[in-house]
């Protein structure tokens, strides 16, 4: 079977203690899936291990059949929000424009066509009226939303998110699921960091459970389990009976 | 040329040179790695210096230039351990290098030109002996002819390079993953600095190094928001401090380094408070039109809540406002002066009325709030 993303005995540690062990991750073309774990669980160190941003001890990635060295420009990522430095001078417009610097390459610049390519994917978003906006004057919502315009603008077969749904109001998370659903249905295949356990199985299809090492991945109504989330989530098992009672 | 022009040429080009690679180091909040890297050549340059016994060859900048990226190498290596945060690893690189480089000077060439106050602080004024001369014939300032040279490769590499260091700049992980070699502009950066730096130095010395190329980009930041202006804003600020240092230290008569050094201080302290959007000043004027915006809606909606009343000759007067909306005299007298000048009330003596124009606002401003 191809998979959309296919990781394989992934290990990575930062120092002697290794923060990702072992884990294992296939995800079928065209899922949405969630990504789950408490906090210094390895998500991100995942996310990033895989686009070769962090160096794996051991493992290998492949990203529709072959290693994401290859597949650059099939693949967007969307860090978390405050990993970068919003005071940067620069506008809006301008860092949605930065999605396509891979596909132009080294020394070309952006044009006229990556500006009206990225006011469309603005658009998408519901951001195009603040284009010409300095990033230093947008709110955690919006700052998420041209994270996520600079991801579609790529127009990737596969998306990594980290978090996207971090200091969003309840409006804007709805609009950016309609989005991500909408980028499934296209066929594509997002991997989503989430937080909000009461949500997967409402927005995700697909589901990784993971601290360190992968506790379950697959299907949402087969691996989203109680059991599953109380290996993950380990002591706070009070939270996690109230959370599947929530469910119910 | 006199030598008072040529100083004068040699200390813009400088500032100019400084100024561009120092926009990425401001903005990487790299600032202190100019410090430590300005420092941390010396050791380079004399080991090149006693190798070829001669000062200001190519051999010196290459010199210069390792022992740059080796003080960002280290510095990296000891981030890594996770033991201590970059700024401790900075603080600990530069001085031993730059110790180094003190030692080899007093043992091996204290009698050259290398001594320690030349390389704090350079000497300017001296540049325009040392010529550039081929086969006899006299060509300029031989710092100027360096300077000049490491200034087209800072303007061919930023030029270059100018989408991959923003992006780096701004967001190294999707530099990263769009396979941009964050790691590698890095160091490319560290190495501009580095040969910009001893070019720099032989000319204005360590101190200044630092000053030029952080001050002018810093005081550009507030200046502008987007990247470009801010390159050509810093360029400018950098030739500005170089010509008022240069006369500030003729009129003083003390050190052109030293001078031209305090004039970035100066330009920076007069931007962080006369810039136009982000400056205290602006800032304050902002806030106080707020104010007076504010206080003028209070003040018609008041008039307009007692309008007609029996009480209005008590509510309307000038006196009562200043209890009644908890305002300082000197507020109210604004607030009134403002609404006056814009022909929102009238006033009659102590007493206040809304002019059509007036009840307007305030009806308005009711809906708003
Ligand atoms: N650069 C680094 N150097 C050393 N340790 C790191 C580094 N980055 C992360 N870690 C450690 O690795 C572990 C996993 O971190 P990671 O950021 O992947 O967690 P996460 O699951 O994304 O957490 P969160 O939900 O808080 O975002 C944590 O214990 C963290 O302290
Ligand atoms: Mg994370």
């Amino acid at each position: 079977m191809d998979y959309a993303i296919d990781i394989r005995d992934m290990t990575v540690a930062y120092r002697e203690k290794p923060v990702l062990w072992d884990v294992d991750l296939q995800v079928p073309p065209g899922v949405l899936l969630a990504i789950v774990g408490p906090n210094g669980a390895g998500k991100t160190t995942l996310i990033k291990a895989s686009l070769g941003l962090v160096k794996a001890a051991a493992g290998s990635v492949l990203i529709h059949g072959r290693p994401y060295a290859e597949q650059r420009s099939t693949v967007a990522y969307v860090p978390q929000r405050g990993s970068v430095d919003w005071d940067f001078p620069t506008n809006v417009l301008d860092v949605v424009t930065m999605g396509l610097y891979g596909q132009l390459g080294w020394f070309k610049r952006p044009g006229k066509a990556e500006r009206v390519a990225a006011l469309k994917s603005l658009a998408q978003v519901g951001m195009e009226e603040f284009a010409a906006r300095q990033i230093s004057q947008l709110s955690g919502g919006q700052q998420q939303r041209v994270f996520l315009a600079r991801a579609l603008v790529q127009d990737a077969r596969v998306y990594f998110m980290d978090e996207p749904f971090q200091g969003v109001d309840a409006t804007t998370e709805r609009a950016i699921v309609d989005l991500l659903q909408g980028l499934r249905k296209q066929g594509k295949t997002v991997a989503v960091v989430h937080h909000d356990l009461q949500t997967v199985p409402e927005y995700f299809d697909h589901v990784m459970l993971l601290n360190v090492r992968r506790i379950a991945s697959g299907p949402v109504e087969e691996e989203f389990t109680e059991e599953n989330l109380r290996t993950t989530y380990g002591g706070r098992v009070a939270f996690v009976s109230a959370l599947s009672a929530a469910k119910k | 040329m006199s030598a008072s022009f040529e100083i004068q040429l040699i200390a813009v080009v400088v500032a100019v040179t400084c100024a561009i690679p120092g926009v990425f180091l401001v903005l990487q909040r790299m600032s202190m790695m100019s410090d430590a890297i300005s420092h941390a050549i010396l050791p380079g340059i004399v080991v090149a210096f006693l190798l070829t016994g001669d000062l200001g060859s190519p051999w010196m900048i290459l010199g210069a230039a390792m022992a740059g990226v080796l003080t960002v190498a280290l510095v990296e290596l000891l981030r890594k351990t996770g033991l201590l945060k970059e700024d401790a690893a900075i603080g600990i690189v530069f001085p031993a290098l730059f110790s180094v480089g003190v030692v080899l000077i007093a043992q091996y060439a204290g009698d050259v030109h290398l001594d320690i106050d030349a390389v704090l602080l350079g000497e300017l004024a001296f540049a325009p002996f040392d010529r550039m001369t081929i086969n006899g014939v006299d060509f300029g300032p031989r710092a100027l002819f360096v300077m000049s040279a490491i200034f087209c490769v800072d303007v061919a590499f930023i030029v270059l390079f100018f989408k991959e260091l923003k992006l780096t700049s701004f967001d190294k992980a999707l530099a990263g993953a769009l396979g941009f070699a964050p790691a590698f502009l890095h160091y490319v950066l560290m190495g501009l600095v580095s040969i910009t730096a001893v070019g720099a130095f032989d000319a204005v010395g360590s101190i200044l190094v630092v000053a030029l190329m952080v001050a002018p980009p810093a005081t550009a930041y507030l200046l502008t928001d987007s990247l470009k202006p801010m390159i050509f804003i810093s360029v400018g600020i950098g030739a500005l401090s170089a010509i008022s240092g240069y006369w500030m230290a003729h009129f003083l008569d003390a050190s052109i380094a030293g001078s031209m050094a305090t004039m970035t201080g100066v330009i920076f302290l007069t931007a962080v408070v006369f810039a136009p959007h982000r400056g205290l000043w602006s800032v304050r004027k902002r806030r106080s039109s707020q104010q007076i915006v504010f206080g003028r809606k209070m003040l018609v909606i008041h008039l307009y809540n007692h309008e007609g009343l029996p009480e209005a000759n008590q509510e309307c007067r000038v006196d009562h406002l200043e209890d009644h909306l908890r305002w300082d005299h000197l507020f109210a007298t604004r607030a009134i002066k403002s609404s006056l000048q814009l022909s929102l009330i009238k006033q009659h003596g102590a007493l206040l009325s809304l002019t059509e124009t007036g009840r307007e606002v305030a009806r308005k401003s009711l809906v708003e709030l």
